[in-house]
């Protein structure tokens, strides 16, 4: 890996006696996709809250954009550029859509924000560029939490492009879509990726829209890494098929 | 800011009422400066258990430590002998200060009571944002009642015997127009300062923390920063209002500074009744809730405690949004809000919905 943004060396942590992740060594490529396939609980949003500060991490190291975060809160990481989202969804339910998407904006210090900033001008036309980005514009002003599942996720996608983050985490972020509209997001998060300049780090558990969208990808079982590579790769690895791809 | 024509007609009849409601009903001076002091309160309560959705049971707080600031700094600035001899003299000594005395003391005590709030709201700040939900209730709760009860222990500020406030330098009418205009003007600064806030980021903000306080730290926004201006805004103008409500009084001791069964549980009452998190809920809930404590007073003596407390248990269970939240489910487009919008299309219009 030649320039890493994301540096995970020896991480582990368990909760009581469940070792949830074990020694895990991984990276994200600065400006990539990649994801993170494995198992139900084998601990693939425990890393995402070990990398985001969510918990304490019991021993090892991580890394953002050569900086060690694993003693920051989840706060600090978020300013400093890496967002995730929730494999629950969670969004602002009893505020609109646009509403949503403005308090969205980047808190990091180089960004324009201002505490008692109004609301109208730059910051709203690209709320509702967002919301058109996500096929939301006509929802813009329903009370968010009165919006479908589905609708809820692209919802929260799209207020984590109004943060211009650096790096964001997607905890399945196909999960609950619907299928003919899985090939409209997995065309918009390359575009997030592309466009906007946004590495991009995906758990994902439907094969179809993982080894399309990822250039490298990591599987996990039982809490450990168990492999990784490019899709091509996974697909061939006996490990994997055995772990994890084996019904398929 | 822009406003609709129904907000200018509201802020007409206001005016109307506010400037011309003492001029026709003088009798009814002090109740009507009253009710402008419960807007306030209501109103400010609401920032922080409406809009944030910290349900402080401890605003009071403020109002009784500013009244207790507004006398020490009325007091020590024109009377030579100190806080501490007229306060243990218990009211035997009168000091005569001129008008320009009088006025500027007060002026200065107001202010130094909505500053001392402000503080004291950060300092709570710092350890009371750990606790959420009915844990931050009860907690601020006990707070108010902590901090009344070592008001009294403070004989500099005549322990459980109370302070006499300075003599108003002026006939009784003089008096109660003075006051009611100090009411009137803070309620309306409170109103316009509320107004502009939730206009801007941090009334979103403020939203954010209270649908999910969780996700708004993750992405990013200053929680801490936000929850302590959150607080502090309502502790100046409690601490300012406790500074008139004590000279209005008169006298000031644990019981009028500290109201918690009464004022303190009001505030709340009336922004749950009028619609908690909406700019006119807490000034509508306080109208009305005034208007029926005041009407059940005089005609229900008996049965007054009663009648708002069937008010409460008609709130709670059959209206919990609010007469405001039910206007704006009922009547979406009088208040701008616009629930879908099928004439403008977009690209992916079809496919999202
Ligand atoms: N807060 C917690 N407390 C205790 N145990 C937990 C907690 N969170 C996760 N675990 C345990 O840690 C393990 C890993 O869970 P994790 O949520 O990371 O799995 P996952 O890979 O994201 O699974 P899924 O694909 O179902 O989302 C599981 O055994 C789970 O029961
Ligand atoms: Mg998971």
């Amino acid at each position: 890996m030649s320039d890493p943004i994301i540096k995970v060396e020896g991480v582990s942590k368990s909760y009581g006696g469940v070792k949830a992740n074990v020694d895990i060594t991984m990276g994200v490529e600065r400006g990539s996709i990649t994801g993170i396939i494995g198992p139900n609980g084998c601990g693939k949003t425990t890393l995402f809250n070990s990398i985001v500060g969510y918990h304490p991490i019991d021993s090892g190291s991580i890394q953002f954009d050569g900086q060690e975060i694993s003693h920051l809160l989840v706060g600090d990481i978020a300013r400093l550029g890496m967002l995730r989202t929730f494999q629950q969804t969670r969004i602002y339910g009893k505020m609109n859509c646009v509403d949503n998407m403005q308090i969205s904006v980047s808190h990091r210090g180089d960004s324009k924000f201002s505490m008692f900033a109004s609301r109208k001008g730059e910051i709203k036309d690209r709320a509702e560029h967002l919301l058109e980005f996500v096929g939301l514009y006509s929802k813009r002003n329903l009370i968010s939490g009165d919006l479908s599942f589905g609708q809820q996720k692209l919802l929260e996608f799209a207020m984590a492009l109004m943060n211009e983050p650096k790096v964001l985490l997607l905890d399945e972020p196909t999960a609950g879509i619907n299928p003919t509209l899985i090939n409209g997001l997995i065309d918009r998060l390359r575009r997030a990726n592309e466009e906007l300049g946004i590495t991009l780090c995906v758990i994902e558990h439907n094969m179809r829209v993982i080894m399309n969208l990822a250039s490298h990808i990591y599987c996990l079982a039982n809490g450990r890494m168990l492999a990784n590579g490019t899709p091509e790769e996974l697909q061939n690895d006996q490990r994997v098929i055995d772990a994890y791809l084996g019904g398929h | 800011m822009s406003m609709t024509r129904d907000t200018k007609v509201t802020y007409g009849l206001l005016a109307l009422f506010g400037i011309f409601g003492p001029i026709l009903f003088p009798d009814y001076t002090l109740s009507i400066a009253y009710l402008w002091m419960m807007v306030l309160m209501a109103s400010t309560w609401d920032t922080l258990g409406g809009q944030m959705g910290y349900n402080s049971l401890g605003n009071i707080t403020f109002f009784g430590v500013g009244m207790y600031v507004s006398a020490i700094v009325q007091v020590s600035f024109f009377y030579e002998g100190g806080v501490a001899e007229y306060t243990s003299a218990m009211g035997s000594i009168k000091p005569e200060f001129t008008p320009a005395e009088y006025f500027w003391g007060l002026g200065l005590g107001i202010l130094a009571a909505g500053v001392v709030g402000l503080v004291l709201s950060v300092i709570f700040s710092s350890f009371m944002f750990g606790l959420r939900g009915p844990y931050f209730a009860i907690g601020s709760l006990g707070l108010a009642i902590a901090v009344a009860e070592v008001t009294i222990t403070i004989d500099y500020v005549g322990g459980a015997s109370g302070i006499s406030m300075p003599l108003f330098p002026g006939d009784i009418e003089f008096r109660s127009t003075f006051f009611y205009i100090l009411c009137f003007v803070l309620t309306i600064i409170s109103h316009f300062l509320l107004r502009w806030l939730y206009s801007t980021q941090f009334g979103l903000a403020i939203n954010a923390i209270r649908d999910d306080e969780d996700k708004a730290e993750a992405m990013g926004i200053p929680t801490l920063a936000y929850k302590r201006i959150g607080w502090a805004i309502p502790a100046f103008f409690m601490g300012c209002i406790g500074a008139v409500a004590g000279n209005m009084a008169g006298f000031i001791d644990k019981e009028v500074a500290y109201p918690i069964p009464t004022f303190g549980i009001f505030m709340v009452a009336m922004a749950l009744l009028g619609g908690k998190g909406t700019l006119w809920g807490p000034v509508l809930g306080a109208i009305i809730f005034h208007v029926i404590k005041e009407a059940t007073w005089t005609y229900l003596l008996n049965l007054q405690w009663v009648a708002l407390g069937l008010i409460l248990i008609i709130n709670i269970v059959y209206f919990q949004q609010g007469i405001m939240g039910w206007l704006q489910t009922k009547y979406p487009e009088r208040f701008g809000i616009v629930v879908d919008t099928s004439t403008v299309t977009d690209a992916d219009g079809k496919e999202a919905a």
